[in-house]
């Protein structure tokens, strides 16, 4: 059984497609990019996933069951955890609050467990030396590490990541990179979008494009970067080349 | 409170930031002293101690629902008035008025039930209108009861067989009672789950979803918690007038003062209401003898302080001292 499937979904904001007839099927301990220019509907397709928007038509089916009208919170205890591109921290939280809420919240698992899960999510994301700063004080690295933290303690099998590596410096994405392939090596599947491609070829191994509500290109990350659909898209497309190469 | 180990870490996570022993232990020394007031201060004074515990659960339960959950709720005395009347009904019916306080009170909660379903589909501004709206409504529903006094209500039975002093201590020791359930209750939930939770989405409602938060039922639980808290200030407040009158149990001035002192102390903090109870009758002691004025010092003093000082006179200390009183929080130290 598939671990995640999107059946025909589509979505409009008024006269905007977002998402036409988007269908896309996961297996569990998948690693799947997601690319494509900007309003291609990248983050719209993460939000209908984990629920905060709500589709037109189509079904979403996670592990089988329908969750297509599903709440946000419901999926994610069900086991959709999800970060955000801009990042949202609890900023009056200590950063091992803010995983422990996602313990309780998403994962429910409390006590004495529960605070071993936030641990355990901080030292994973290596934010256990700052875990007792306000969230609000961190910088833009920690503060993509802690989505990712607060992602992690939800206890997720789907893993959505939205330009987690998005302004970072390239040292900074090789070792939040290690991060991801970690999570991954624990079986825990993943959908990233990105636009820094070299971070994305290092631990996905199969590459979605989007572009104008529509699902473009999936196959293997080479197959859709040499791709011709795929190069209309991006006109350039030198920093695809660069990053092939 | 509790240190929880964790090995594979090297970390521990502890709750408090000071010694819990001191914490509980001055909590015992202050609540046997409120606890003796009737016997060792003067009626006067017991009247006043009366009062302030009477604001500090409105207060409490203000800043529960409007610096915690987000509510800015101006229709508490709604739930004021209605715990007042279930009280009186009660008591018509011939329980208690004593024993009938958690049931008045629970009974304004579960009022607050099916209100939550029309409120929760309103947002900032139209919510506050609205819950002013129920409050009036209540009161409007309570009027036409002509069992419970309709306009002009009616005394509370069940009390006239207490002595003079004996309905003044039992009188006082309801409002502190209840005052320090309601307070021990709201720092418990703040220290709990329920509490970190509430912060989250304080913080931010989308991640606090996203990490699997239910949003509107939390809502709802604290909606009807600080519904139930404020009946049974409503109840205690039947109970030391002894008469329930729909003008003094609905009075909008209820909500002033919880708003007032929750201001003042330092919304969003345990121990805001707190502080801003014992400023509000430190300035209501020392001002009353300027008539009407000490109405306009009150408004321009809560003006200012939500302008220049949002963090209240708790805020501040908290800011210069990094002191909490009653910590709420967890702590990860080094093994």
């Amino acid at each position: 059984m598939p671990l995640l499937q999107l059946k025909d979904v589509s979505k409009r904001f008024g006269q905007v497609v977002v998402a036409n007839g988007v269908s896309l099927q996961l297996e569990a301990g998948d690693a799947v990019g997601i690319v494509g220019p900007n309003g291609a509907g990248k983050t719209t397709l993460f939000s209908m996933i984990a629920g905060d928007v709500k589709v037109d038509a189509g079904e979403i089916l996670f592990k089988g069951r329908p969750i297509t009208r599903a709440a946000v919170a419901a999926r994610c205890r069900a086991g959709i955890g999800r970060t955000y591109q801009i990042p949202l921290p609890f900023e009056h939280l200590s950063v091992f609050e803010n995983a422990l809420v996602a313990v309780h919240q998403g994962a429910r698992v409390h006590g004495l467990e529960g605070s071993e899960r936030a641990l355990d999510a901080l030292v994973r994301t290596g934010l256990i030396d700052l875990a007792n700063r306000p969230a609000g004080a961190l910088g833009l690295l920690h503060r993509k590490r802690l989505e990712l933290a607060r992602a992690l303690a939800t206890g997720p099998e789907l893993l959505l990541l939205d330009e987690i590596a998005g302004g970072l410096t390239d040292l900074e994405v090789v070792e939040l990179t290690e991060v991801i392939r970690g999570i991954r090596a624990d079986g825990v599947t993943i959908v990233w979008i990105e636009h820094v491609v070299r971070a994305l070829l290092s631990t996905v191994d199969r590459l979605v494009c989007l572009a104008g509500g529509e699902l473009v290109a999936d196959g293997s990350p080479r197959e859709v970067l040499n791709s011709e659909a795929v190069r209309r898209v991006y006109l350039g497309g030198a920093i695809i080349n660069e990053a092939v190469s | 409170m509790s240190a929880t180990l964790v090995p594979d870490v090297g970390r521990t996570v502890v709750r408090a930031n000071y010694h819990p022993a001191i914490l509980i232990g001055g909590s015992v020394v202050v609540a046997a002293l409120f606890t003796a007031a009737p016997w060792i201060l003067p009626v006067a004074w017991v009247s006043v101690l009366n009062n302030f515990f009477l604001l500090l659960i409105m207060a409490t339960m203000w800043n529960l629902l409007a610096g915690y959950a987000g509510m800015v709720s101006i229709g508490q005395q709604g739930f004021i008035g209605l715990g007042s009347y279930a009280l009186l009904y009660l008591a018509l019916k011939g329980m208690s008025p004593f024993a009938a306080i958690p049931l008045a009170a629970l009974i304004a909660g579960a009022i607050a039930v099916p209100v939550t379903f029309v409120l929760f589909r309103l947002r900032g501004g139209y919510f506050s209108v609205a819950t002013w709206v129920v409050a009036d409504s209540a009161m409007l529903v309570i009027l036409s009861i002509a069992y419970l006094g309709g306009g002009t209500g009616r005394p509370l039975p069940g009390l006239a067989n207490l002595s003079p002093t004996a309905y003044n201590h039992d009188s006082y020791l309801a409002t502190w009672l209840t005052a320090l359930v309601v307070s021990v209750g709201t720092y418990l939930l703040l220290r709990s789950r329920l509490g970190l939770v509430l912060a989250s989405m304080r913080d931010s409602e989308t991640a606090a979803r996203s990490s699997g938060a239910k949003v509107t039922s939390t809502r709802r639980w604290i909606f009807v918690i600080a519904a139930t808290g404020c009946g049974a200030a409503g109840a205690v407040l039947a109970i030391s007038q002894p008469f329930v009158q729909p003008g003094n149990a609905f009075n909008i001035n209820w909500l002033a003062e919880m708003l007032f002192a929750t201001i003042i102390g330092g919304i969003g903090t345990v121990e805001g209401p707190i502080i801003g109870t014992i400023v509000y009758f430190v300035l209501y002691q020392s001002l009353q003898g300027l008539g009407a004025w000490y109405l306009i010092i009150f408004g321009a003093l809560a003006v200012a302080v939500a302008l220049w000082q949002p963090g209240g006179v708790w805020g501040l200390v908290r800011d210069k001292t990094r002191f909490e009183l009653l910590p709420v929080g967890y702590r990860v130290r080094d093994k």
